[in-house]
């Protein structure tokens, strides 16, 4: 097959971001395709969420370029980035939501305040509720964050990065602190996402488990579960990569079965079930 | 020793910086005109009580005090002119300001720290809306439209205030009053009398939401940027209420 060539949905290319002393990110290189998923790996302070925010444009790199969608976003202002985050969905590690917001408010707001959106307000509430409907929480419309627990929490934030179909999804720690069941719920919500939309999905966690989700399954519309994705053509799933995160540094990258095989102490910590 | 003059010289930059986009965005889209009406009724409707009590009772006050030195002169029927000069001029924009920074900087303070610790902040970044226009902006509109009109209203109840004493104590007419305070007004008291609303509106509106932007640490940083934008809104009120002051009144 004849790939075409797109630009990656998302490159670094040594990029550094220094917070007083210590380094968050430290010559860290990386690269996405488009359509790709990507697990980023990492103990705490590893500078996961730091890569994400940067990606985002939230936080400047003190060296090194970032790309996204073949934009050199290191030195655009933050009214460009604004176009350029709108094509982005990012789902916070606590959800991120507007407290003072209601449910539906909060899922509404891309489409209300973007600059350039223009939705009647039918449209904003058919596609809030599509929204809502895809997390199974169309029931909260009129409710506030802090009546939700903290799963729903995040599908809410799930429902608000996907609400505007963005080309590219970062997740920030989705399953941190949640029981399994949980866990799985959000993690067969992220897989739904990806395989219905084929969109760039960027997860960061401490869990590999996660990682195996993202790998080896997919989604399966027509039974609406995860099965394992297997060979080749429709079964596949899309290629996935991983990189370990330690002290800001890239210390690994490659596939589920390399990474099985590493032999670093550190990379097969994170590893081991 | 650097290092401390640093932070405030920092902060001063950032205030600036801030500052320049809120303004900039009032001419900028996407408005948010929603926001502002909301803002408007937080800060005007919601400030109408306390600014018409301290008006009445300020000018109540004053036509009390200005009785006493007024007798030495025999010239107690100036109270009017009194009351609706400084009022008008001092008084009524000092003292509307003054409340209204109580109330609306420290809680733009805390409420836009509040969104800064709870990473909303970074969320309303991230999903492609810029916070300065969505929180900022909104504000500043909304507190110079608002302001000048609660320092009308404050003048005027304290010209009430004050009509209370000398009408049931001074045993004034109204006529004599109203008339000596009507008088007693130019142009340029009332030009001066609302242009300082308007400036001190930058203040309290820039003042509140520079600190809620530069809140970190939790709940504790909410509370602190809460105290910091309330007591540095109230001094350069005053300050500023010098400078202008100075540029009227030619010595």
């Amino acid at each position: 097959m004849v790939e075409q060539a797109r630009p990656p949905a998302l490159r670094f290319d040594n990029v550094t971001v220094r917070f007083e002393e210590t380094a968050a990110l430290d010559r860290a290189s990386l690269e996405i395709a488009e359509g790709d998923s990507c697990v980023i790996l990492g103990a705490a302070a590893s500078g996961k969420t730091v890569l994400l925010k940067t990606a985002l444009g939230l936080i400047r790199p003190d060296e090194g370029r970032v790309y996204v969608f073949g934009v050199d976003i290191t030195d655009l202002p933050e009214r460009e980035l604004q176009a350029i985050r709108s094509r982005i969905g990012m789902v916070f590690q606590e959800g991120g939501l507007f407290d003072s917001l209601t449910i539906e408010e909060n899922v509404a707001y891309p489409l209300l305040n973007q600059p350039g959106a223009r939705y009647s307000p039918e449209e904003v509430r058919r596609r809030v509720e599509e929204a809502l409907r895809f997390v199974e929480l169309e029931h909260t419309l009129e409710k506030f964050p802090s009546e939700l627990s903290g799963g729903m929490r995040r599908r809410v934030g799930i429902a608000r990065a996907v609400v505007t179909e963005p080309d590219l999804l970062l997740y920030d720690s989705p399953t941190a602190g949640l029981d399994p069941i949980t866990a799985y719920t959000i993690m067969a919500l992220i897989l739904k996402e990806r395989d219905t939309r084929r969109a760039t999905t960027v997860i960061v966690t401490q869990r590999y488990q996660d990682g195996v989700w993202l790998s080896d399954f997919r989604y399966n519309p027509s039974s609406g579960r995860l099965e394992p994705a297997s060979g080749d053509g429709d079964m596949a799933g899309p290629r996935t990569r991983f990189f370990v995160f330690r002290e800001g540094r890239v210390v690994f990258e490659g596939t589920r079965a390399e990474l099985e095989a590493c032999r670093d102490a550190y990379v097969a910590k994170f590893v081991r079930r | 020793m650097l290092d401390l003059l640093k932070m405030p010289v920092l902060s001063v930059q950032e205030f600036f910086v801030l500052s320049g986009r809120a303004i900039r965005n009032v001419t900028r889209r996407p408005h948010y005109v929603d926001d502002i009406i909301l803002q408007m009724d937080t800060i005007g409707v919601g400030s109408l009580p306390i600014v018409i009590l301290t008006g009445f009772f300020s000018g109540a006050v004053m036509a009390l005090q200005l009785t006493k030195a007024l007798m030495t002169y025999g010239a107690v029927g100036k109270t009017g002119e009194l009351v609706a000069i400084t009022l008008v001029r001092e008084m009524g924009p000092v003292l509307t300001a003054l409340m209204v920074a109580g109330r609306n900087s420290s809680g733009m303070a805390s409420e836009i720290g509040s969104m800064k610790v709870t990473e909303q902040i970074d969320a309303m970044r991230a999903l492609g809306t810029d916070p300065t226009q969505k929180l900022v902006t909104p504000r500043l509109i909304a507190t110079a439209i608002v302001l000048p009109l609660l320092t009308i209203i404050a003048d005027f109840l304290g010209l009430v205030g004050g009509f209370m004493i000398a009408y049931f104590l001074l045993k004034m007419t109204p006529a004599q009053y109203w008339n000596s305070a009507w008088q007693a007004l130019e142009y340029s008291d009332l030009f001066q009398g609302l242009i300082k609303p308007f400036a001190f509106a930058f203040v309290i509106a820039l003042v509140g939401c520079h600190y809620g932007m530069q809140t970190t640490g939790g709940t504790q940083g909410v509370g602190r940027s809460t105290t910091r934008a309330m007591v540095v809104a109230s001094v350069w009120i005053f300050v500023l209420d010098f400078f202008i002051t100075r540029f009227f009144v030619g010595v």
